[in-house]
């Protein structure tokens, strides 16, 4: 019974509608989400999403149109996600095609799947839909018959992605087949290449495909039923009687599943996990008990600990950057990072390390200042509820992750969280934790350089500008679609939609490369133009913080006037347009002798005389184009 | 208990008709709520069953759902019935 949270949940609704009554909407939308958190229910979610017409331009949600491709019923989920999308600020607008009729809406070029237009796909079919032969009644056990089902259904979705993949440029999430309770022949199943071999080859087959295909992704349903156990996970009797198959406290673990990949793919990313160190990193308190009682080790307790730090470290490997945050006193917390035998994580596997007695709200501002990300970005994990909750209020654009009571459970949940989902990993998503210790070293040289000059040229920065091409073009999609500070019209674009862009004539698509004498710090800008007309127009012109504020972007437009000349063109021009985060680059083109030439709602068309201006690249830079 | 029962039965069957609590009215059902529909109808013993950790049987759902009041005397039943015994 939870008799106890009918009150607790009465208070918070009271608080939600005293908000909304005073139009405080960021107050109602944290109170939705600590509700949320409460109970993530059916009920919960229909009384969520009955606030989301008043707060739908009035705290920040990004639009996003989902289209689910089904064979079951699936409608009663979709509150649940809707709801715990806004929370996350994820706007959704969803479209649920007819009961298996998902073969059609996906081959027909004129189908409503189409003209709605969706962001996002969900192909969602159930292996006794699709290939009913092996989910009940299997008849024969020979690998022949049970190569015949593979490749027709292989075949099915090969089919229906390139169909997909034809028509539209939409993210397309593909649900693995499921396995039977039991095998219909029991163990002799497994003595066999039968049912449950079929069904796992066939899997395989299709993460092949996601792979193989850009925008495709892979959701391994067997695994997310596997988690919360098959004899769970389905009613039978709702099955039978309405063709819904999942039981009703599972909706939830479903609609999470979604969203697991609705996080990724339209940019709803934490960048930065911050963390305490007593009680988080460690059990116990390093100030007070030393380094001799503090538990950390292969020893439960503080092997709970160690797998927490395992999990952490796993996350760098994915491109999360790790930072600290801890009232502590420096000496302490770092003798114990640096020195005890026990520890995984060590002081270099930190971007950033706020070990002070200021308060947690000022520090995690200051992380995200040094790091050059938005306090957005940002993962704020804490045993300490208070600290949390203080963050909660100060910050609440920051993800705040409530550890459970018991260590035990904490790497569990910091593999779970959501915002650090990632479907695709590039070259600099692995290299990124050593780019930020060499970016460390940077900031040191800066602070000890006389000027900003000798600084500039200390640093023996190299420049190249390449065209995109399949090596670097995952890349130069994910730049547009997570740069937010040095972006200049902030149009993102998905890989197929560069791919499409390329194909018009008189376009060119590059990519920005600078090295230095820390390291390479990878590609970090892209520019995309086309001429038109005697004058060449820049579509997109961004740049990772990373390099922000070193004049790579003088370099790369003294680069771009160049071949415009070259070209015959007379004019190089493009849009500004401001964001709520795009203000560093305000001034770009006014500092760079461009004119202002029209405003359109808030942008600003910029417009350069190439015969009467010229621009020159900064003499500490060495500027190598396209070979 | 039963009281407990009689206002949780109440707030997810308002939640899910997207009506405020206060706002019920004294009869409600599918003749005298719109938003009673069949969806609805299958939302609401979705977010019971979840609710109370119970599972209807397909004559409940047909037959014994027909009002909130029903719901609510349905719900004493079978959430008594789930009691250990003493």
């Amino acid at each position: 019974m939870r008799g106890t949270t009918v009150s607790s949940s009465d208070t918070l609704r009271d608080q939600i509608r005293d908000a909304a009554q005073a139009g405080n909407w960021l107050l109602v939308h944290r109170g939705l989400r600590s509700l949320w958190e409460a109970e993530a229910a059916p009920a919960t979610a229909n009384y969520i999403m009955t606030y989301a017409d008043r707060l739908r331009g009035r705290v920040s949600l990004s639009p996003c149109r989902v289209a689910f491709l089904r064979s079951f019923t699936i409608e009663p989920v979709i509150p649940l996600l809707r709801a715990a999308s806004l929370i996350k600020g994820l706007d959704l607008e969803v479209q649920i095609g007819g009961f298996n009729t998902y073969a059609q809406d996906v081959l027909d070029e004129k189908s409503a799947l189409y003209e709605f237009s969706p962001n996002v796909a969900v192909l969602a079919v159930q292996t006794r839909d699709v290939a009913p032969e092996l989910w009940d009644g299997v008849d024969d056990l020979s690998r022949e018959w049970a190569a015949k089902i593979v490749e027709r259904v292989v075949e099915l979705y090969q089919n229906l992605i390139h169909a997909f993949r034809r028509t539209s440029r939409a993210h397309l999430v593909i649900h693995g087949l499921d396995v039977p309770q039991r095998s219909s022949h029991g163990y002799l199943d497994d003595q066999h290449f039968g049912q449950e071999q079929a069904i796992a080859t066939i899997n395989d087959k299709l993460r092949r495909m996601a792979h193989a295909n850009t925008g495709v992704y892979f959701l391994d349903y067997a695994s997310l039923v596997a988690r919360h156990g098959r004899i769970n996970w389905y009613d039978e009797q709702k099955w039978l009687t309405m063709r819904m198959p999942i039981a009703a406290n599972h909706l939830v673990h479903m609609a999470n599943e979604w969203l697991r990949f609705l996080c990724p793919l339209m940019g709803k990313v934490g960048k930065v996990l911050v963390t305490d160190l007593d009680n988080t990193l460690w059990g116990g308190v390093i100030g007070e008990d030393g380094m001799e009682k503090i538990r950390i080790g292969n020893e439960y307790p503080g092997s709970a600990y160690r797998a927490a730090q395992m999990a952490m470290k796993d996350l760098t490997r994915r491109g999360i950057i790790l930072a600290v945050c801890s009232k502590n006193n420096w000496a302490d917390a770092m003798e114990a990072l640096e020195k005890h035998p026990g520890m995984v994580l060590r002081p270099k596997d930190f971007a950033a390390l706020r070990i002070n007695w200021n308060d947690k709200v000022h520090n995690l501002r200051e992380i995200a200042k040094e790091l050059n990300v938005g306090t957005d970005s940002l993962v704020f994990v804490d045993d300490n509820p208070v600290e949390r909750e203080q963050v909660r209020q100060h910050l609440p654009e920051v993800t705040v992750v409530d550890l459970p009571q018991d260590p035990v459970h904490y790497a569990r949940v910091l593999r779970e969280i959501p915002e650090f989902e990632r479907l695709w990993l590039s070259e600099e998503d692995r290299e990124r934790g050593r780019y930020y210790a060499a970016q460390r070293e940077r900031k040191e040289l800066e602070g000890s350089a006389a000027s900003l000059e000798d600084f500039l040229w200390s640093l023996q920065q190299e420049v190249s500008i390449v065209q995109v091409d399949p090596h670097t073009i995952q890349r130069a999609a994910q730049l547009t679609q997570k740069t937010n500070q040095f972006n200049l019209t902030t149009k993102r674009y998905s890989e197929a939609d560069l791919q499409e862009f390329a194909r018009r004539p008189g376009r060119a698509l590059l990519a920005v490369r600078v090295q230095d004498r820390f390291g390479d710090n990878g590609i970090v800008g892209v520019v995309l133009t086309e001429d038109v007309d005697g004058s060449c127009d820049i579509d997109t012109f961004l740049l990772s913080c990373r390099v922000i504020g070193r004049t790579v972007e003088t370099a790369i437009l003294a680069f771009l006037a160049d071949g415009c000349r070259k070209r015959g063109l007379e004019f190089l021009e493009g849009w500004y347009r401001p964001t709520a985060k795009n203000a560093p680059c305000r001034e770009f083109y006014a500092r760079h002798g461009f004119e202002s030439v029209e405003t359109r709602g808030d942008g600003v068309r910029w417009r350069l005389r190439l015969d009467a201006t010229a621009i020159t690249c900064p003499p500490w830079i060495q500027l190598t184009g396209p070979a | 208990m039963n009281d407990v029962v009689e206002s949780r039965v109440r707030r997810i069957v308002a939640d899910v008709l997207a009506i405020p609590l206060e706002q019920l009215p004294i009869e409600v059902s599918p003749h005298t709520v719109v938003n009673w529909d069949s969806l609805n109808h299958l939302n609401m013993v979705l977010a019971l069953e979840q609710e109370f950790g119970i599972q209807f049987s397909p004559e409940e759902t047909t037959d014994g759902m027909d009002s909130l009041d029903q719901i609510i005397e349905l719900l004493k039943d079978k959430v008594v019935a789930k009691q250990p015994a003493p």
